[in-house]
């Protein structure tokens, strides 16, 4: 991997959380969101990460925002320790990494006008004085396909897709250089979506913006992403350029996400619907986690924890039979 | 009536509404026989659900059936009285609805809105009920079913909730399940999970499916016949094979080149999207409807608004390019 030019640095990130009971709130387990996350985004590129609901993937890009501190582990962003930075400091990374959110209906607030919701930021870090704020925002409704003369309308009147452009504009208002988009399409119309995936990509063009785009399709992912990395009960299973994964993927989870994928093509055989396993029970296994799920999981698979390996450069695979998987396919 | 299943002639479902009257469904005719999957194919607002809900007479208010009839085992299903209806809902006709978590009842164990179905359309005792429902559950792939029925909607994942409604859907072995949006809330995986049981109940127990969906994708995989909607407009009819072979609207052709990354090899090509937005129903444009939105839009389809017609050797469309 790249060394010294990545913006985004994490590394062996856990994020835990207690599981209590009883009025005295005993701890009587941990819930393992995210396990020990290595992860790396270049300036100007895009890292997918995808998984399942419930994979630990929204945690892991709350934590990169510091909005949770995490159990352990260090995220670097542009070479400084997130956790670490207290007051004006703080708040001065903040401004660089923004987030846009999956559901345009739930995170705009709907007593503001759009004026307002894409100018707070502005607001907050005292950028420019009002007029200029509002030129600000006209501005930046310009570039994510709105109407200016929209502004002082609540989100109540625009569509899906046009709140989610609000959600993008209120993000890119205070030119960051790190967006963390959290499913920004599953609430979208198909049609929408494709407008939504060409602007991320104008904008990324446009603004040397760096993504981490987290969704649980990864048919939109491919569209975006340079690399690509799957997340799986909280660790990350394999990471890979986009290219590399889509066509030669080293995990059988990552096998097992492809194949479910509906593809539109009415003459293709059902039987790859049994790639998709059932789903685990809420114990986590020991040595591979995806072992009960695993359609192809060996004796050995119950002896030895995998570990993250390079099985081609920049292909990282976390299973010990991933040699036999790709035979297999 | 003839061998269909379900008839549906010239359905006009309107929404008086203050600033207008909004034509949902406008004006929709389609067949099913038995056995049939049927998928009615398009975005938010084209009219597939209140569609759906017409069919059952559940549109809620302002929506109200403004004309067409409704054929099903002889019926008209828009002339019955209410309690006839009831007597279909749930039995006959069933539906399983998008978010699992809103069409279950929150503090009602699963077990006892499962049996509700039953003891209200079959006239068993609650014994046999429970009975019934372990064997449901077990047959929608729920695994110790006789532990998992004693639990509350929350206590299950959203794959679990979803094979729950299903259950409770099949659980009269109804000859039609209108299914919308039925794994659209859920992830890929639990998609194909869920798109499988489906089919394996239609074929062991001969249902019939309507199946209403914005995924082109699950159109494919699922569907037989296939109308695409738009704007309260049914825009192309045609079988699947047909329809992803020789889509004619370009609507359809539209939908089938934004999908994102349905064709393998073909990683970070720029999608091609629908320019624009659906236009609201209360102000629809003169003409085609689709003219904002069209990259082959001419002065007639400008004019006159097309026909849905049957060009020589092909399947039904509404466009004026044929």
């Amino acid at each position: 991997m790249l060394q010294g030019s990545e913006l985004l640095k994490i590394s062996g990130v856990k994020k835990y959380y207690p599981i209590t009971e009883g009025l005295f709130r005993r701890e009587i387990g941990t819930v393992k969101a995210v396990d020990g996350v290595d992860l790396e985004v270049g300036r100007g590129q895009t890292l997918g990460l995808v998984g399942e609901s419930g994979c630990g993937k929204s945690t892991l890009g709350r934590v990169i925002l510091g909005l949770e501190p995490p159990t352990e582990g260090r995220v670097l962003f542009d070479g400084q320790d997130i956790a670490s930075l207290h007051g004006e400091k703080l708040h001065h990374v903040r401004r660089r990494m923004q987030i846009i959110f999956q559901d345009p209906y739930s995170s705009l607030n709907p007593r503001q006008t759009v004026g307002r919701i894409i100018g707070e930021g502005l607001l907050i870090h005292n950028i420019g004085t009002p007029v200029e704020q509002k030129e600000a925002v006209r501005r930046i409704m310009e570039v994510v396909g709105l109407r200016p003369e929209h502004i002082n309308r609540y989100p109540h009147e625009f569509s899906g897709g046009q709140r989610q452009r609000i959600g993008i504009a209120r993000a890119l208002a205070l030119h960051p250089e790190l967006v963390i988009c959290d499913e920004p399409l599953s609430a979208l119309d198909v049609s929408i979506q494709a407008q939504v995936i060409n602007l991320l990509k104008d904008l990324q063009q446009e603004f040397k913006l760096t993504y981490l785009f987290i969704s649980h399709d990864l048919s939109v992912v491919r569209h975006i992403s340079d690399r690509v990395a799957v997340m799986y009960r909280g660790q990350i299973v394999e990471l890979a350029e986009a290219v590399e994964l889509f066509h030669n993927p080293g995990h059988p989870y990552t096998r097992a996400l492809l194949e479910a994928i509906p593809l539109l093509d009415p003459n293709r055989s059902k039987e790859h619907w049994k790639a998709a396993m059932e789903t685990a029970g809420p114990s986590l296994p020991e040595f591979c986690i995806f072992r009960p799920r695993c359609p192809q999981s060996e004796p050995e698979c119950e002896k030895i924890s995998p570990e993250l390996q390079e099985i081609s450069p920049g292909h990282w695979v976390k299973c010990l039979a991933y040699d036999r998987v790709s035979a297999r396919l | 009536m003839n061998s269909a299943l379900l008839e549906v002639k010239d359905l006009k479902t309107y929404f008086l509404t203050e600033a207008g009257i909004a034509r949902a469904v406008d004006s929709v005719s389609f067949k099913m026989s038995e056995r049939q999957v049927l998928g009615i194919v398009g975005e938010s607002g084209c009219g597939k659900s209140v569609c759906a809900l017409s069919i059952l007479r559940l549109v809620p208010p302002p929506g109200v059936a403004a004309g067409g009839e409704i054929w099903f085992r002889g019926e008209n299903l828009l002339l019955i009285p209410e309690h006839e209806m009831q007597s279909i809902r749930g039995n006959e006709i069933s539906m399983i609805f998008q978010e699992p978590m809103t069409s279950l009842n929150p503090v009602f164990r699963v077990e006892d809105q499962i049996a509700e179905v039953l003891l209200r359309h079959k006239g068993i005792s609650k014994k046999e009920a429970r009975l019934q429902v372990t064997d449901l559950l077990r047959r929608v792939g729920i695994q110790s079913p006789e532990i998992r029925m004693r639990d509350y909607p929350h206590q299950m994942s959203g794959g679990m909730r979803q094979r729950v409604v299903i259950a409770m859907a099949v659980a009269c072995n109804p000859r039609l399940i209108i299914a919308d949006e039925p794994t659209t809330a859920l992830d890929v995986t639990i998609q194909a999970q869920i798109l499988m049981l489906l089919d394996d109940l239609r074929q062991t127990h001969g249902m019939a499916i309507l199946l209403i969906t914005h995924d082109l994708g699950v159109i494919a995989e699922m569907a037989e016949q296939v109308l695409v909607m738009y704007t309260g407009r049914v825009v192309e009819h045609a079988g699947v094979k047909e329809l992803f072979e020789n889509p004619l609207h370009p609507y359809t052709q539209g939908l089938m080149r934004s999908a994102p990354g349905r064709v393998i090899g073909e990683e970070r090509i720029r999608l091609e999207p629908i320019p624009g937005v659906v236009p609201s129903l209360l102000s629809l444009p003169p003409g085609c409807r689709f003219n904002t939105r069209c990259p082959w839009s001419f002065d007639r389809c400008f004019r006159e608004e097309p026909e849905l017609i049957e060009p020589a050797g092909a399947h039904p469309v509404r466009c004026w390019l044929y």
